[in-house]
């Protein structure tokens, strides 16, 4: 549960970038943030292998969603990702994630898909 | 021809090698179902299912009368969504894995019987009415692929609408419209619904000519569908609004209505973490009962008129809303963020009657044949729940790794399933 304890902090951070959709991430507010252990990213892992894999695949390669594979996310950059996951994409199924993940989690799962989610694990 | 006949034969000495071999190993609680001859276990399949593994590619054969696990089966690639249909003869299950697998496996050898690859994503399938052929739902490339049972030889290939505006695939063609909801009809023929191109399509395999009568304009983005089990109702859950399309297949010349788009007037669709699922009919008397896509709800449809009669406050964004075999309660799973839960309506007095809390990641529910168990599987605690339905008191669990879908093989001689 512990991404839910980021909820609060999450939200605020949503709510002062929500004027600069560009330059979506403040770094000196990331840098302010704890980074994330072992355990957060094990639970990240697994909520995006089970539940974005809903729609995504369990191995990402897509489903009733686009495919999240590094060679499909090429022309995809990392605000972009972190962007999609945490506002969804309007008119597809897409749902925002920003009531479940804070904005350091959702970026940390978008650079784990830029890189791969399997190398992720180890 | 004779060479078939020597296949068959030693096909079957192997088989009853299997059986002598598995005979001690994977079901020393047999006896009532022995017959005693000296070499060989007799096993029927009419109690048996199987339990989709959904991390590790596996599935295993289940037991529903000795409430156990008899083998386990690998090697049937990506079953991260997957789903199954059985021969009417309920030996041989067909498996539909997500990397476009479409495996047939044999309850009674517990080995796999023949396996194609067949696109290279799909959703599910359907067998048709006389058991000879079976259809493949496909998201890549979108449409319907048609095989024969007996040898998992294609017999039909029905692409979906192109969709010129949409990114093209890969290699360069043009997308087409992924496939949902497939389904068995009456007079051989098979349903679905087109998720981009927001369709539903009526494939008529009755003559040696496939006939396609297809409906456009159906309401935005059919996510999912069920047949009634009569076979006369295709209904399709939309995403794209809020509403169903509705088809009466006696007279499809009516067209396909659109039902429930009311619901949810004036209030916030919540983010939809996952998509719900219809399957079977959850249906007594003459109500129906279905999710509400977006909302903490369940709604009741009058069957007579179509028309939403009601709704049930739920726990959560409902997923599967599924009648026990007798009608009298309805079972409800819940989406990510709060699968951990299952709820029960008593269908008389539409009211909630038992929340239970099996745990993180409630994936599916099979009821036995009459109904005296459900069974859950639990994701996260890698554990198959066995619960009695008439005082929810936890009878077993059982292992398994991850589990997903949970399918008896009574479902072989369902319309629909």
């Amino acid at each position: 549960m512990n991404y839910f304890n980021s909820l609060t902090f999450g939200i605020l951070l949503s709510c002062s970038v929500s004027g600069f959709v560009v330059n979506a991430l403040p770094s000196e507010a990331v840098e302010q943030i704890t980074p994330l252990n072992k355990q957060q990213k094990a639970k990240l892992i697994h909520l995006v292998k089970q539940d974005c894999g809903s729609c995504h695949g369990l191995t990402l390669k897509g489903g009733l969603g686009p495919s999240l594979l590094p060679a499909d996310l090429i022309n995809k950059p990392e605000y972009f990702l972190t962007l999609t996951i945490l506002n969804g994409r309007p008119g597809t199924a897409m749902p925002p994630w920003k009531d479940i993940l804070s904005e350091q989690e959702a970026q940390w799962i978008a650079q784990q898909l830029i890189k791969g989610i399997e190398d992720a694990q180890q | 021809m004779h060479n078939n006949k020597l296949y068959f034969l030693s096909g079957l000495t192997a088989l009853l090698f299997t059986f002598g071999c598995q005979q001690t190993v994977n079901k020393p609680m047999l006896a009532k179902k022995v017959a005693n001859t000296a070499t060989t276990e007799l096993r029927a399949t009419g109690d048996l299912g199987l339990v989709i593994e959904r991390a590790s590619g596996q599935i295993q054969i289940v037991d529903h009368s000795d409430k156990a696990s008899l083998a386990q089966i690998s090697g049937l690639g990506d079953l991260s969504h997957a789903s199954i249909v059985y021969s009417r003869d309920q030996r041989f299950g067909y498996v539909f894995g997500r990397d476009g697998g479409l495996t047939k496996v044999d309850l009674l050898t517990n080995k796999i019987a023949k396996r194609v690859m067949q696109s290279g994503n799909s959703i599910g399938g359907a067998i048709s009415q006389d058991g000879k052929l079976v259809a493949v739902s496909n998201y890549t490339p979108g449409g319907v692929k048609i095989f024969d049972t007996e040898t998992l030889a294609l017999v039909a290939d029905i692409p979906a609408t192109e969709l010129p505006n949409h990114p093209r695939n890969k290699d360069g063609s043009i997308k087409r419209s992924k496939v949902v909801g497939l389904v068995d009809a009456p007079g051989q023929k098979f349903v679905f619904s087109l998720f981009d191109s927001h369709e539903i399509w009526v494939a008529d395999l009755s003559e040696d000519e496939i006939k396609i009568n297809k409906y456009t304009d159906i309401g935005l983005n059919p996510y999912d569908a069920l047949i009634s089990p009569d076979g006369r109702y295709y209904i399709a859950g939309l995403f794209g609004e809020n509403g169903m399309a509705l088809l009466d297949l006696w007279a499809q010349e009516d067209g396909v209505k659109r039902i429930l788009d009311g619901y949810g007037k004036g209030n916030k669709k919540l983010p939809v973490y996952k998509m719900p699922h219809l399957e079977g009919w959850a249906m007594a008397g003459n109500f129906a009962y279905v999710p509400a896509v977006g909302f903490h709800k369940v709604l009741i449809i009058d069957t007579q008129t179509w028309q939403q009669v009601g709704e049930i406050d739920v726990h959560g964004q409902p997923v599967f809303v599924m009648a026990q075999p007798d009608n009298r309660k309805i079972w409800v799973n819940f989406a990510f963020p709060l699968n951990d839960t299952i709820q029960v309506i008593d269908s008389k007095t539409q009211q909630l009657i038992k929340t239970l809390t099996p745990g993180p990641g409630v994936l599916h529910m099979e009821f036995t044949p009459r109904g005296e168990n459900v069974w859950m599987s639990v994701r996260d605690s890698n554990e198959i729940q066995i619960y009695n339905t008439e005082n929810f008191e936890l009878l077993k669990k059982l292992p398994a790794a991850s589990p997903s879908g949970i399918f008896f093989t009574n479902r072989a001689h369902q319309i629909g399933l």
